[in-house]
């Protein structure tokens, strides 16, 4: 009688410490579309690695934001950083996690990636609705060699909210006073032209489709959907082609160390060989989680992929965050989310 | 007196065993009866519950906005000091491509009808009639894609080019077909709106012309009636009722569908003449839209899905007040 109860606790322990066990390894995110395809590598690896696995959704930017909010989530996502009082106001901690290139795609006939030059200027005018055929003396003038048709240009946006717009708006708005005044910077404004097309995903798919369009994509999507990018005047004045190292000198321009909530948008930056519409993804905590086991692990995760992640990051385009800004972030979470 | 006895007291339990029978069987009818009643309350609890929850997510922009919701073609979530948001834009597209849907769908469903019921060789019904109902089985998602990669570009390459090089200069219809052709259009979404509601149409119109009796056609035909003067004036008038429930019904349905019309519509919020434009839905401007909303933005989307909610309920309303009409002119 004796032994069997003694059993049959040792076996209910057991099983809620299984259970626990089960539950730590579900680290559970949500957010911003632009970085899931890293996300989704670096949590491969990890599970492999470690057994644990993580669930991320890319639900966009904003549902990021709320998700971890209403705290269903053990981390948020979004490539639009909340600034440093929103961040005090919520109890959040915010650290940016990888970076990448926002590219504009066409689809012009003859036209080859690379070929087309754009400068801020004239992709902030086509995008008001003032330049309207390909052939218009702004775009002849920045391309001499090009023949470019005289047809309309459809402009294609993102019909969602989304962080990619949001640092696609910020650039123009950087580069063009006109659409500062008129439109401004937000992951959703309202746009004077264009189809609206769900995710970077449906961009990509509708610039592929249609004959003279143009739109504007994360670099991966524009790599993978063999689209044909347009290279940029950056705001040294010189002509850039999307590259990994032109993201990574705009990166390399930033103040990480003096950005409350690391703050930076990472637009128009000034250097020779500055990609001009660069752009990181942060990541969402709770200083003091309610979990205080599932915060530990997803921290665990993340110093992972800051440790080992780079390789892969840069396989698929992004750009790892600098080792002097990791040292910080590290820092952060060690003095800012109370685990323990 | 044992014998009689026993007898009596036989005859008794068999009474009250009658009787116990009996009132159980009452007591099971009269819970079966709740339980129905209970099954249509839910019905009704359920329509409650989403009306007060939607005007309770719409209070925000309806008190902000008012009725310049419904005359504001602006929408403009980021605008400050504070968004500017009208539901016009989505209003206007949401019954202009429905309309046209339904103009193109309803002469075509019910020309398939009557070649189904009046004129089809009676080895090829089976074959047709299966095709149409299969072509309703088709989830909406395949229809947009269909519409994105397939039709969309066919129509900007040679439809409306034709159409608009046609209409040049016409007064109303210049401006009506006017502009460079787009793969997303209103027009391309009333397309494959037509193509998804003709399965609807024609089931119906189907089912209701072969209830005509075939005496009245045969009487018809015995007078000197073509096959176009029998259709025209002996089915159609016999089945006016069920036919015009069948386009409601259709109406109703392309109101309210989402997922193939935010594929092909390109979701713009802005107003343009012309049906080879861009525009968006109710339905399409929730659905791409409201994960990323917050606080009036989010207030805003909720409140069009209030609207269309009342668009749809509306409409139904108006096909059961002709349909009551009808009914009364004919049994007159």
């Amino acid at each position: 009688m004796k032994i069997s109860s003694i059993m049959c606790g040792a076996v209910i322990a057991l099983s809620a410490l299984a259970g626990s066990a089960a539950r730590a390894a579900d680290i559970t995110g949500a957010g911003a579309t632009f970085p899931f395809p890293i996300y989704s590598k670096w949590a491969d690896a990890y599970k492999k690695e470690t057994g644990n696995g993580l669930n991320y959704q890319s639900i966009g930017s904003g549902a990021g934001i709320k998700q971890i909010q209403a705290k269903t989530v053990t981390f948020g996502a979004t490539d639009m950083p909340l600034p440093a009082e929103e961040l005090k106001k919520n109890r959040l901690v915010q650290w940016p996690m990888v970076m990448g290139g926002i590219v504009p795609v066409v689809n012009i006939e003859g036209v080859k990636p690379g070929e087309l030059v754009l400068d801020g200027e004239t992709l902030a005018n086509i995008y008001l609705g003032k330049i309207k055929k390909w052939d218009d003396a702004a775009i002849k003038k920045l391309n001499p060699a090009l023949t470019l048709p005289s047809t309309a240009i459809t402009v294609v946006r993102r019909s969602d909210g989304s962080g990619t717009t949001f640092n696609f708006t910020d650039y123009l708005s950087k580069a063009s006073k006109e659409w500062a005044d008129k439109v401004g910077a937000d992951s959703a404004v309202e746009w004077p032209v264009g189809v609206g097309a769900k995710g970077n995903d449906g961009v990509a798919g509708n610039v592929a489709q249609t004959k003279n369009a143009i739109g504007y994509v994360e670099y991966a999507f524009a790599k993978q959907n063999k689209l044909t990018f347009a290279d940029m005047i950056n705001k040294a004045g010189k002509k850039v082609e999307p590259t990994v190292t032109a993201f990574q000198a705009a990166a390399a321009n930033a103040d990480w160390a003096n950005a409350p909530g690391y703050y930076q948008i990472l637009t128009n930056q000034p250097g020779d060989g500055s990609w001009p519409i660069t752009a990181a993804t942060f990541i969402l905590m709770y200083g003091e989680p309610a979990d205080k086991g599932a915060s530990a692990e997803a921290i665990k995760f993340f110093d992972w992929a800051f440790a080992k992640g780079d390789k892969m990051a840069e396989e698929l385009d992004y750009i790892p965050m600098p080792q002097s800004v990791v040292a910080l972030i590290r820092k952060t979470w060690d003095s800012e989310i109370k685990n323990k | 007196m044992t014998s009689h006895s026993i007898s009596d007291s036989a005859d008794m339990a068999a009474s009250r065993s009658r009787a116990d029978a009996l009132a159980s069987f009452k007591t099971g009818d009269t819970i079966f009866q709740w339980m129905t009643y209970l099954a249509a309350a839910c019905v009704l609890l359920v329509l409650g519950g989403i009306i007060v929850s939607l005007f309770f997510g719409a209070w925000p922009a309806i008190s902000t906005f008012g009725l310049d919701f419904l005359t504001t073609q602006r929408w403009a979530p980021n605008a400050r000091p504070q968004a500017v948001l009208g539901g016009l834009g989505p209003i206007y597209g949401t019954l202009v491509t429905s309309v046209i849907a339904l103009i193109i769908a309803a002469p075509v469903g019910l020309g398939i009808a009557v070649f189904l019921t009046e004129l089809c060789p009676q080895w090829l019904r089976r074959p047709i009639g299966v095709a149409v109902e299969l072509l309703a089985g088709i989830p909406s998602i395949i229809y947009g894609i269909w519409g994105f990669f397939v039709l969309g570009p066919w129509l900007a390459d040679t439809i409306e080019p034709a159409i608009a090089n046609a209409f040049e200069g016409v007064p109303i219809l210049g401006a009506l077909f006017d502009g460079p052709a787009s793969n997303l259009s209103i027009f391309n979404a009333s397309l494959v709106l037509a193509i998804m509601i003709l399965p609807f149409v024609t089931a119906i119109a189907r089912d209701v012309f072969s209830t005509v009796p075939p005496v009245l056609k045969e009487a018809a035909y015995g007078l000197g009636c073509t096959r176009w003067e029998v259709v025209r004036h002996v089915v159609l008038p016999f089945t006016r009722v069920g036919v015009i429930g069948g386009i409601m019904l259709a109406l109703g349905r392309a109101l309210g569908e989402t997922m193939a019309v935010t594929f092909v519509i390109g979701n713009s919020f802005r107003i343009s003449g012309s049906i080879f434009a861009p525009g968006t839905t109710i339905s399409a401007a929730i659905a791409s839209e409201f994960a990323e909303s917050r606080d009036l933005h989010q207030s805003a989307l909720i409140l069009l899905g209030l609207l269309l909610f009342v668009l749809t309920f509306f409409v139904l309303a108006a096909a059961r007040l002709m349909l009551m009409r009808l009914e009364r002119k004919q049994g007159a």
